[in-house]
């Protein structure tokens, strides 16, 4: 040690990649500081993915384990595909972060403790007997710790921020500390701050000046003094930007909007954790947007229906308990065969459930979760960046086909961000719709429920429009005139004809491609925001010799077509799912295929390494 | 009110078999509503005619416009995606005492709060009529029905006074059997900008009949409808022999020779405070006595659709960035060659 401190610093150790957990009090500010990390990594050039993970309460208890909020970042000098299953590097700004979050440290990681934090008091409310950073408990880690209190304070000492306020930069002390280790580009985090808070205001200042503290410390301390190099990733040529799911989905809705040349319209009520898509949308109304928060969930559906009725491209988000809310809305704009795009970011349920957390569990209600026969195009976002193009998507067909469409998006997607190679946004495709202005019958009548031969789509004859005029609702309409009608054989009809409708978009979504050999010994079949760990484990099965294949669903009705037929090649299906099996359920039912389901329902995301033993497990089991 | 009558009542009726009850005031509010819409300058297809459920909830499919029966309640809140879709639509929400008070009771409130440009009409008749008589959120209390049959426990509500509590900028009564007064009604709401609300009472002549016998039967109306006209004092009786003063402990029906004419409180909805039209509107509860009918409050507010559409115009005078390509590159980017 001694003589190590007198040599010149050592040149950084390179390494490809590294995972690092953000990890303390909800009010400790680890959200913003594995944010700014992550975009000074983006600026730097790394591919990268977050797993951002926060408890429901605003402030739990200080310093209890129920109020730790932790902010995972990936960062890689390869293109990855998830947020890393376990971390190399755990800042614990306090014992009750270290308790909750070491289980997902690497054997041999490396553990950055705020020192001041552990004290008795705080041990006692994480449940320590003894403090964990002297008593040799944590011999299998390397442990480092550092007074960030102590040193937040002296930095900030002249910034004019005063009082316990002054203890708010710690975070920012931690970042500064962490960006010296790893090598990263420092001018992004002040230009940041000094737009956050005001050029050269007291908490610009202290926030600034603990940062420099933090990176400092790290160059001059000793124990420090071994820094890491991730070099730039080698992505792909192109423009990128660094993007959340939530995000995504909004600039998704706003383009669809301008390629369809409507008006969005969104209805929503505010829940976790779908509520940034709301304000995403309600700062863009330069874009000529509405946004209209109402006053519950069956209002924010209801409006939008309104709005589609009137013609605009209606959306309405939300999750799990205001997707339950809005089914008879959604029932009725099916009878009304009218577009309308809901959105359900997916939360850990039944009820309260666990509000912050993800999981898959919506699907059933998706598909059926609606009174009478009453099916509708589903569709899901494969990672943070597609969450655009699925919005796109679900525009499409809910215009194309004049039927409500949900998008099944979750928490994880929501929040969590990666780079995102931009398209060609003069380039995206043209959504083509067209409202009635003629009669379509006989004599100058319009039939509302004339359907197109293609597409089975009835007109958009929008109020206005002279000479159209017509009555929908909810009793089961007569073929063509769209009056009420209780007679069985339309009503039979009728059924079938919405039935098919939607199932008639299987002919218009592309082919599944299989990612992996046509002869592999297991198909693995995933949907949704497990796309990530669900590739990396089935590469991981297939460097370990094993020979494993994959099949993403974007589309969850109709399924594409060629989906029974990839299912049909395979002895072996493995269905990894964040619910117990839902999935599952649906492929066994209509392919009569062998599937067997890998299920997780901890509020947290797949690892890769889940999937990659599942599919060992099955490949060596002789039944 | 124009004289170029372009449309006649025949141009407002959709040709669907009207399917009420026979005897039920809703045909005479359809007959007014058609006749009112018929004199009109203003395009058929203009207006939007939006319903939640029950019986007066059929009325959209009987009036030839664009329309939708919705869902139980939901209709204020439909309707103002409609309004605030295209402001130039006339949109007329049609509801019930069930519909609007019970399972939609929350987004008729909130409209009128928030001034969405809606006319509100709702026909109540103190009962479910659709489920055959079960006691609704304004039938009286003790009220004996097939769900009560030892009496109903809910205090009922007093829609005018719902409405006025919700802050709504235009509140009115009116009753199905005057047909002069509910036309007059019908173009004061319909002049008016914002959320107007009309409640009309409506006879159920199979399960609730004659509920509002005191204010349309021969006998007894004159001695009990109270007209509010605006810039009049509030008398009424066969010879206006009574009136109404309006006090600290609320509004009171006095004899006019008890307190001189000039006593008698002198109408006016255009007051700020809805606290006067409040007191007017406790005055009966039901109706089990004299009740005032017309306008309670008129009130100028912005409209939340001038309101919005105000928002959007400003947001685009100050930002002009409005590309995908401008919203990614303000949230910044970066090039991998």
């Amino acid at each position: 040690m001694q003589e190590e401190t007198l040599s010149p610093p050592k040149p950084p150790e390179k390494r490809d990649r590294v995972v690092i957990r953000f990890a303390g009090d909800s009010g400790d500010g680890m959200q913003l500081a594995g944010t700014r990390f992550t975009e000074s990594s983006a600026a730097f050039g790394n591919d990268l993915a977050t797993f951002p993970d926060y408890p429901a309460e605003i402030r739990a208890p200080q310093g209890t384990l129920a109020g730790v909020s932790s902010f995972q970042v990936h960062i890689a000098d390869w293109d990855i595909l998830t947020h890393g299953d376990e971390a190399d590097v755990l800042v614990a700004m306090n014992p009750a972060a270290l308790k909750s979050n070491i289980r997902d440290v690497v054997a041999g990681g490396l553990i950055l403790a705020n020192e001041d934090a552990f004290d008795q008091r705080n041990l006692d409310k994480a449940g320590y007997e003894s403090n964990p950073l002297t008593d040799g408990s944590l011999s299998n880690y390397h442990v480092m710790t550092a007074p960030m209190e102590k040193l937040t304070k002296l930095a900030v000492a002249d910034s004019g921020v005063k009082g316990r306020s002054v203890l708010r930069s710690k975070n920012f002390f931690a970042l500064g500390l962490i960006s010296w280790m790893f090598n990263r580009p420092t001018e992004p985090i002040y230009e940041w701050v000094q737009k956050k808070f005001g050029e050269g205001t007291p908490v610009a200042e202290a926030n600034i000046e603990a940062f420099r503290a933090g990176f400092n410390f790290g160059n001059t301390t000793e124990e420090f003094h071994h820094t890491y190099e991730i070099l730039p990733a080698k992505l792909p040529a192109g423009t990128y930007t660094n993007i959340t799911g939530n995000q995504a989905l909004a600039w998704g809705l706003v383009a669809a909007a301008k390629s369809a040349g409507l008006t969005l319209f969104l209805g929503s009520y505010p829940i976790t954790p779908a509520t940034s898509i709301l304000e995403e949308i309600a700062r863009l109304k330069h874009f000529g947007v509405k946004t209209f928060q109402a006053e519950d969930e069956i209002a924010g559906v209801g409006v939008s229906l309104g709005a589609a009725f009137t013609g605009h491209l209606a959306v309405t988000t939300t999750s799990g308990p205001g997707v339950a809310l809005k089914s008879e809305t959604m029932s009725l704009a099916l009878m009304t065969e009218l577009p309308l795009i809901l959105v359900d970011v997916q939360r850990a349920g039944p009820s309260t459930g666990l509000p912050t957390k993800v999981e898959q569990s919506d699907l059933m209600m998706a598909l059926y979760g609606r009174h009478g026969e009453a099916p509708l195009p589903v569709l899901a976002p494969s990672s943070p960046s597609d969450a655009f193009a699925i919005a796109m998507e679900a525009a499409r067909i809910a215009l194309k086909y004049m039927t409500p469409v949900i998008l099944l998006s979750d928490g994880y997607l929501a929040n969590g961000a990666e780079p995102w190679r931009l398209p060609d946004f003069d380039d995206l495709p043209p959504i083509d719709i067209e409202h009635a202005t003629e009669p379509n019958g006989p004599n100058g009548v319009f039939y509302p429920y004339a359907r197109d031969e293609v597409t089975g789509a009835r007109p958009w004859a929008i109020p206005g429009t002279p000479g159209l005029e017509h009555r929908v609702g909810g009793l089961e309409k007569e073929a063509l005139t769209g009056n009420v009608s209780y007679d069985p054989d339309n009503h039979e009809m009728m059924t079938a004809a919405r039935a098919a409708k939607v199932d008639g978009i299987a002919n218009d979504i592309p082919d599944l491609e299989v990612f992996g050999a046509d002869d592999a010994d297991i198909l693995v079949v995933s949907w949704g925001s497990t796309y990530g760990s669900v590739r990396a484990g089935v590469n991981n099965a297939n460097k370990a010799g094993y020979s494993a294949a994959h099949v993403h669903l974007r589309h969850l009705n109709p399924f594409p077509k060629n989906l029974g037929d990839i299912l049909a090649r395979y002895d072996k299906v493995l269905v990894p799912e964040l619910n117990l099996g839902q999935l599952t359920a649906v492929l066994r039912a209509k392919y009569l295929t062998p599937a067997v389901t890998l299920s997780k329902v901890q509020g947290a995301p797949f690892m890769a390494n889940e999937v990659t033993k599942k599919i060992v497990d099955l490949l060596e089991d002789p039944s | 009110m124009t004289t170029d009558t372009r449309y006649t009542r025949a141009d407002f009726q959709s040709g669907q078999e009207v399917k009420w009850c026979p005897g039920c005031g809703d045909y005479t509010i359809l007959a007014s509503v058609q006749n009112f819409l018929a004199s009109l300058d203003i395009d058929r297809e203009k207006h939007v005619f939006i319903s939640g459920i029950g019986c007066a909830s059929r009325f959209p499919y009987y009036v030839n416009t664009y329309g939708m029966h919705s869902i139980h309640g939901r209709a204020p809140a439909i309707a103002t995606g409609v309004a605030l879709a295209d402001p130039d639509l006339t949109v007329w929400v049609i509801t019930g005492d069930g519909d609007g008070l019970s399972i939609g009771g929350n987004h008729l409130i909130h409209a009128l709060r928030r001034n969405v440009n809606l006319k509100i009409l709702l026909f109540n008749n103190q009962i479910y009529g659709l489920t055959k008589g079960q006691y609704s959120p304004t039938s009286e209390a003790g009220k004996r029905t097939k769900t009560s049959p030892m009496g109903s426990l809910d205090h009922p509500f007093n829609p005018v006074s719902l409405a006025l509590g919700a802050e709504a900028t235009f509140v009115a009564r009116t009753i199905d059997m005057d047909r002069e007064h509910t036309t007059e009604m019908l173009q004061a709401a319909y002049e008016h900008k914002g959320t107007s609300f009309i409640e009309i009472y409506q006879n159920c002549n199979v399960f609730n009949d004659k509920a509002f016998q005191i204010l349309t039967g021969r006998q007894e109306r004159e001695a009990n409808r109270i007209y509010l006209e605006a810039g009049k004092p509030i008398v009424f009786g066969k010879d206006n022999e009574m009136g109404v003063v309006v006090g600290i402990d609320g509004a009171q029906i006095v004899k006019v020779e008890d307190v001189g004419l000039d006593a008698i409180q002198i109408h006016d909805p255009a007051r700020p405070s809805p606290g006067v039209a409040f007191a007017l509107s406790r005055l009966a509860h039901g109706p089990s006595g004299p009740t005032p009918i017309g306008v309670f409050r008129q009130v100028e507010r912005a409209t939340y659709g001038d309101l919005m559409v105000s928002q959007i115009d400003d947001a685009k005078a100050r930002n002009k960035a409005t590309s995908i390509s401008d919203l990614v590159q303000q949230h910044g980017t970066w090039t991998v060659e």
